[in-house]
């Protein structure tokens, strides 16, 4: 049977994101201990989806688990278990929004729809223009500043439709 | 109060003395109490995960898992209050909401865990009325199934390749009600173990592919058995449905594989079941094959026999024995050629060097109880790979590297063996010899004198590198050490330098030395005698000829037992040219091949293992016998003791007069039992190393699916990644030198033979190396196992 | 009396960095702690003193806590601080990371001192990057204040502090699982024992405690235990930080002395929104039981009292609904929440969650039947016990409880509700 293992050429790390990516990786290698080095992975991981439009694929986890001397499968358990790595390509803005109580209350599904009517994108779906795509999430940890999205490193609170217009217009 | 004091604890109202801190589970399986579980398993570590085991604990605001929950004195236990019963019930109940109730089409069905403890704690009618999960199944090789809609998610089978296998390929992805278990992306498991996962999946979601319905659990007869492709000797269960093995699983034995089983022993049977079987006695009558009977056919033998002795000469005999062979086999073999004054008879198919062979203990074991590795502190193996050769002693040897034993190789190539190694060392055949010298001599005070000249010259020149100190000092100074000499060391061209340094090394550390050798039975082959320069009884007596003699200089008669010389022999190209050469061929087969059409002039129809009851002596000296079980369908195939007994009587020797198996075993019963496993020897003749400089070297390794005639017609194994491997590895060094950087294919000339292969650049491999399987149906046409080669672009 | 802890320099200029953090006293309880080599035992008396309790949500005594670590002992030891916060309604620790990072160094510099630990991690969840940058800007000014790393000011006590990013996942707020995914794993919580003071980060002893437990520690070392527990309850001492959400006209984050009454917070909240009737409110975030308004109003807003009232004050997230509030819907929205978060090992929170969420979602579109709310009752029990009767859950971490507790408790005050949609098919607030 082949193996799908070995249809992938192997490539390493440093040969699939930039130089200062892998600084960055090293550095955060340097914060556990000598033995420990697989405390990075999620680091590593984070840093690689950066370096590839926002998503993972088979061949950057299989190079993260080499670099970080863990068996493939150990990497794809973490790289599926947490929310915020993606394994299919998203938009250049991942618009992220909180669907828990607090934002709910405060009329989180209606934004969601109104986004998803506007941008003409369901979730999982990218814009044509490659531009934006819409992902609903679990608590964002804001819910003082209901409704509120993500979108990349940044969190918009207290939402209304013209304020969320107004955010999709500065992001060009 | 100090802890070692035992407590006293009260489990459904019977008090028990306890060990503190022992888990509750263990406590109540040595008492007969019956608690469910299915994460729990007493190899693995505690997942605690299933919630099937939860009982009731006084003072405890919640039930408490028994696998996890160490006792305390004075603790009361409720296995079966009501309490205890509903939570295991609620879980039970958890568990079927998304597991498929549809047992009688299941391959489970009979033997499910599940299905067991639904009976006594699934509800009547389920109260779920929502969807149920539905998983896609990804192909994970040849040897494994999976249904993974039927996961009960216990991770056993996660912690399987984490813990005993050191080789994480099954993971838990995706999390909640999504989680999967799987390799995630499609591909074929790699580990010599997978198989058990089978056993340790209490479910259907894990079955055995090959037997995967063909038989409902009730319908398979049971019957114990050894296994025949390694010197363990793992203990097992053949079951046979109609007659025919169906499946092979492990029979527990804590002293040998405990509850595990290697993927070669577990799927070889397919093998028995393959139609290369011999049906029929069959002869070759004017270069035409024809059917016989067994009257004819052996009656032919035994003329052809006594023709070549009386015409020829005895000398003109060779015997040459499979050591996979019984003991009652071997037995029989020996006496037979005793009593045709024939010394013409081997094992040591694949040995080249017998420079030593009459200093040689009386028996080659592995110095200690297979058990004793896992408490092993330090342990040096030379050309040797367990992973794919032993893959229990590899097993044995992970246990002890995770307490920290210092496992240290000398090979021709990395082995990963899926453990933390001390050191690895690789050289070329010829240079690993002087790996050797180098930790000689850089073991304090090691006292070279006692080394023959051969060997004194290597440990002058030897420059210890920094490995060869840390192996030395590992071998030193710690408490319990070994080194010990594997298959490849044993088909060496260097064998008998390579056992010089190991015994010495051995000796002046105050470790053990050991061997570990081919097949079910070399240690039996030993004690029957079963080689030129050894009698009934394994006692040496000093004689030259051995395999290379009666293979280079053909002999007019050969028997063959389940031999097949095109895979079986260190050359197989000057094997099969020996045999089309000779007058004669007789082959004790239980297959027939085109190969055998060529060279053989009888073929005797003999049953393999599980057809046949015999013993094997396994590499720590122990005797196991089994019976045989199955009838061989539709075959004239007979055992192959009744066939010896019946010739021997033919030719009127003495001594066949066995009805049974065990009655020839009785015979030797005295010398049996004091069989000593102590490797005692003084060697001092060794071989004279060619000189081979600065050309490429071929060393090698059966390939472990191709073993013997049975697994090399197991199906499912040779689907496998490892029963497909059949490449030319060479590291980036060698293939810089030899200009073959972008080479993918390579023709590789060994002596006059000379054929294609692909390329693998595989820095595994030691410098000036070329790697490559034996056995294999390429590599057959090549030359020796190890000796010098060509390559260039093909 | 309020913002006097971990929100005390709240009204100062830019208040997260080291200038304006010593401006106001930073550091000069760990500068003295270094100075005098304070017995660690006396350290530990004073938060007993202070009955300072675990602000993550369980409320284990801080000082019982650090004298359960063998200081004395050799070998690597760790603190480790929880500031994963993901708990539906609450957001306060990520205040505390954004405006007061370096009361959370010092506190963590103590706690290393104090338990022996000369590293420490702080996990900040992978979304909060800000909070995250302010956290790691304060590291930097602190090494480079020497407040942090070798031989700090010469006392001879180490400690290194790293920040680790999580990447989406709440269960790793739960201590054992975040300790997993620290070690580079999934956040699978471990079963306990052995508690992480034995066998925690990386096989060594650890102490786990919240960011604003942490960040607490310097001002009231700086106070003195006495200070604190008398700004609280004898109870529990001290001021707790309140995430006021939902249905007000000010949300935000308040700290108060713990025991002011519920009423007060609320008013400090500017009241419900629109000058609506308050229906109904969760106050310890989303996994403690829900209280009806009319329940709520007069209870002190302190451990005992909010038990004794039929709730838990968890991480104080308080979470307001007006009468506008479909339960039903509500409820929907916190069981898919628990299903999403299950880490998925254990069989009743993996297969129970899902369970629970599916039937109420049933329900809520109107396509429930009437033995579902008995049904929902018994599957809850079966994955979380029963908080009123005082039965603990079935699995390994308290995710279970907490997905059991809503069900419970929206059951047992708005029954009606839930009737109501099975019944009519629709909803009775916003039909
Ligand atoms: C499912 C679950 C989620 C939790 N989430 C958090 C959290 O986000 N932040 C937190 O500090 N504690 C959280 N906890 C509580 C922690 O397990 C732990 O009790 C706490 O961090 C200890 O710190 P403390 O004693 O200072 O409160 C959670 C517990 C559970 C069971
Ligand atoms: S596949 Fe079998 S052994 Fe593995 S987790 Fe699922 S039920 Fe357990
Ligand atoms: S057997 Fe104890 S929890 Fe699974």
């Amino acid at each position: 049977m082949a193996n799908l293992r070995d249809g992938l050429e192997k490539k390493t790390l440093t040969t699939l994101v930039s130089s200062k990516a892998i600084g960055r990786i090293d550095k955060w290698i340097d914060k556990y201990p000598l033995e420990q080095k697989k405390s990075a992975v999620m680091a590593a991981l984070r840093i690689a989806q950066e370096e590839n439009q926002g998503y993972l694929t088979t061949e950057l986890m299989n190079a993260v688990a080499q670099y970080l001397g863990m068996p493939n499968i150990a990497v794809y358990e973490v790289a599926t278990f947490y929310s915020m790595y993606e394994h299919k390509p998203i938009g250049k803005y991942q618009i992220c929004v909180c669907n828990s109580i607090s934002c709910m209350l405060n009329e989180s599904e209606e934004l969601f729809h109104y986004l998803q009517e506007r941008l003409g994108v369901k979730p999982g779906e990218v814009t044509q223009d490659g531009r934006f795509s819409i992902k609903e999430v679990e608590c964002l940890g804001a819910c003082t500043g209901a409704p509120m999205v993500m979108i990349g490193k940044e969190y918009y609170e207290n939402l209304t439709h013209e304020k969320m217009d107004k955010i999709l217009e500065s992001l060009n | 109060m100090s802890d070692s004091t035992t407590i006293t604890i009260e489990i459904d109202g019977k008090s028990i003395q306890v060990k503190p801190g022992t888990m509750l589970m263990d406590i109540a399986d040595d008492n007969d109490i019956f608690i469910p579980r299915f994460c729990y398993h007493k190899k693995l570590s505690v997942a605690a995960n299933c919630r099937m085991c939860l009982v009731e604990v006084e003072k405890a605001p919640k039930p408490l898992p028994a696998c996890a929950t160490p006792v305390a004195d004075g603790m009361k236990v409720f296995t079966k209050s009501p309490l205890a019963i509903a939570a295991q019930k609620a879980t039970m109940e958890f568990l079927l909401i998304n597991h498929p109730l549809d047992c009688p089409i299941c391959d489970q069905g009979g033997e499910c865990e599940l299905q067991d403890v639904a009976m006594g704690y699934g509800g009547d009618v389920s109260q779920y009325d929502e969807g149920k999960r539905v998983v896609n199944d990804k192909d994970i090789g040849p040897l494994i199934e999976t249904e993974m809609t039927r996961c009960i998610h216990c991770t056993r089978c996660v912690r399987f390749g984490i813990e005993i296998a050191g080789l994480q390929e099954l993971g838990a992805t995706g999390r909640g009600e999504n989680m999967r278990i799987g390799t995630y992306i499609e591909s074929a498991l790699e580990s010599e173990m997978s198989g058990n996962v089978i056993d340790l999946c209490p479910v259907g979601a894990l079955t055995a592919k090959p037997s995967r319905y063909t038989a409902r659990a009730w319908e398979l007869t049971h019957h114990d058995s050894i296994a025949p492709h390694d010197c363990v000797g793992s203990n097992i269960h053949v079951h046979t449905f109609r007659g025919l093995a169906n499946r092979v699983v492990p029979k527990n034995n804590e002293s040998i594989n405990e509850c595990w089983l290697s993927d070669r022993d577990r799927f070889s049977y397919q093998g028995l079941l393959s139609n290369h079987r011999l049906r029929d006695p069959m002869i070759k009558v004017d270069g035409e094959w024809q059917e016989t009977d067994w009257n004819t056919a052996l009656e032919k033998v035994r003329d052809t026999i006594a023709d070549t002795k009386e015409n020829s000469g005895s000398d003109q005999m060779g015997f040459l024995v499979s050591p996979s062979a019984t003991l009652e086999e071997m037995l029989l073999l020996k006496k037979l050629a005793n009593g045709l004054d024939v010394s013409n008879i081997d094992h040591r198919l694949r040995q080249v060097d017998f420079s030593h062979q009459n200093q040689q203990p009386k028996f080659m074991s592995l110095g200690l109880p297979i058990e004793a590795l896992d408490t092993i502190d330090a342990m040096l193996l030379v050309g040797s790979n367990p992973g794919k050769e032993q893959p229990i002693i590899a097993h044995r040897l992970r246990k002890a590297a995770k307490n920290g034993a210092e496992i240290s190789l000398i090979n021709h190539r990395d082995y990963s063996l899926s453990m933390p190694l001390h050191c690895q060392l690789t050289e070329s055949y010829t240079g690993l010899v002087s790996l050797l010298a180098e930790v000689a001599q850089s073991l304090p005070g090691f006292n070279a004198t006692s080394l023959p000249q051969e060997a004194k010259a290597l440990f002058d020149k030897a420059e210890p590198g920094e490995d060869s100190r840390r192996i030395a000092d590992s071998l030193n100074n710690k408490k319990i050490s070994a080194v010990v000499i594997g298959n490849q060391a044993i088909n060496s061209p260097c064998y008998s330098l390579i056992e010089v340094f190991a015994r010495a090394l051995a000796e002046q550390t105050d470790s053990t030395f050991g061997y570990l050798t081919e097949g079910a039975n070399s240690t039996g082959a030993c004690f029957a005698g079963i080689a030129p320069n050894r009698k009934l009884g394994g006692e040496i007596e000093d004689r030259s000829a051995n395999t290379t003699t009666m293979l280079s200089e053909p002999r007019n008669l050969y028997i063959l037992h389940n031999v097949e010389p095109e895979y079986d022999f260190a050359d197989p190209v000057v094997a099969v040219e020996t045999m089309i050469k000779s007058d004669c061929v007789v082959c004790l087969t239980p297959f027939i091949s085109d190969d055998m059409k060529i060279y053989a002039d009888i073929l005797l129809p003999i049953a393999p293992f599980v057809e046949t009851s015999g013993s094997y002596i396994n590499i720590q000296g122990k005797i196991q016998s089994f019976k045989g079980n199955t009838p061989v369908e539709n075959t004239q195939a007979r055992p192959a003791w009744k066939i010896m007994r019946v010739l021997g009587n033919l030719l009127h020797i003495d001594g066949f007069e066995q009805l049974s198996s065990a009655d020839v075993l009785q015979e030797f019963e005295s010398e049996l039992s004091a069989i000593k496993a102590d490797n005692q020897a003084n060697i001092t003749e060794v071989c004279v190393l060619d000189s081979v400089d600065s050309k490429l070297l071929r060393s090698s390794q059966v390939n472990m699916y191709r073993v013997d005639n049975i697994t090399r017609r197991a199906t499912a194994l040779q689907k496998t990644p490892a029963g497909q491997e059949d490449a030319v590895h060479i590291n980036s060094n060698t293939a810089a030198k030899y200009n073959l950087n972008n080479a993918s294919r390579v023709r590789v000339k060994q002596n006059s033979t000379a054929v294609g292969m692909p390329l693998k650049i595989d820095n595994s491999v030691a410098d000036n190396s070329v790697w490559i399987a034996a056995a294999t149906n390429v590599t057959k046409k090549l030359g020796p196992m190890f000796g010098v080669i060509e390559l260039e672009v093909d | 009396m309020a913002n006097e802890v971990c929100f005390k320099n709240m009204h100062l200029d830019r208040p997260w960095t080291l200038e304006t953090y010593q401006s106001s006293g930073g550091y000069s309880v760990l500068k003295k702690i270094l100075r005098e080599k304070t017995p660690a035992a006396e350290i530990i008396d004073e938060l007993k003193t202070s009955v300072l309790r675990g602000r993550g949500g369980a409320g284990f005594p801080t000082g019982l806590k650090w004298s359960f670590m063998r200081r004395d002992e050799p070998g690597q030891k760790y603190i480790v601080c929880n500031s994963d916060e993901g708990e539906p309604g609450t957001c306060k620790d990520r205040d505390v990371l954004r405006y007061n990072p370096h009361a959370l160094v010092e506190g963590m510099a103590i706690a290393g001192y104090t338990i022996g630990a000369s590293i420490g991690y702080n996990y900040i969840r992978g979304e909060f990057w800000e909070p995250y940058e302010r956290m790691e800007a304060a590291i930097e000014e602190a090494k480079a204040a020497g407040l942090l790393g070798k031989d700090i000011l010469g006392s001879g006590f180490d400690f290194d502090l790293y920040n680790h990013l999580g990447a989406g996942a709440y269960i790793c707020g739960e201590e054992t699982a975040l300790l997993e995914s620290l070690e580079g794993k999934k956040g699978q919580p471990r079963f306990k024992p052995p508690f992480p003071a034995g066998f925690g980060l990386y096989g060594k002893p650890t102490t786990i405690n919240n960011t604003e437990s942490l960040a607490s520690v310097p001002e009231i070392l700086s106070q003195g235990g006495k200070w604190f527990v008398d700004i609280g309850k004898p109870s529990a001492g001290g001021s707790k930080l309140f995430s006021v959400s939902g249905h007000v006209n000010k949300p935000g984050n308040y700290e108060i002395p713990l025991g002011t009454p519920f009423r007060e917070l609320l008013e400090l909240a500017g009241g419900v929104r629109n000058g609506r009737k308050l229906k109904a409110c969760i106050v310890g975030g989303s996994s403690v039981p829900v209280l009806p308004g009319e329940l709520i109003m007069d209870v002190d807003m302190d451990y005992d009292a909010l038990m004794e009232a039929g709730t838990l004050l968890g991480s104080g997230g308080v979470i307001i609904m007006d009468d506008t509030t479909c339960m039903v819907k509500v409820l929907e929205n916190l069981s898919h929440f628990y299903m999403s978060e299950s880490c998925g090992q254990c069989t009743p929170c993996r297969e129970g969650t899902g369970w629970l969420a599916r039937i109420i979602h049933r329900v809520e579109k109107g396509q429930g039947e009437m033995a579902d709310l008995d049904r929902l009752e018994d599957i809850a029990e079966k994955v979380g016990g029963n908080f009123y009767k005082r039965q603990g859950g079935r699995t390994i971490c308290a995710l279970g409880d907490a997905a059991s507790m809503p069900v419970l408790s929206f059951l047992k005050h708005f029954r009606k509700e839930f009737e109501y949609h099975i019944e009519h098919k629709r909803c009775m607030v916003r039909s």
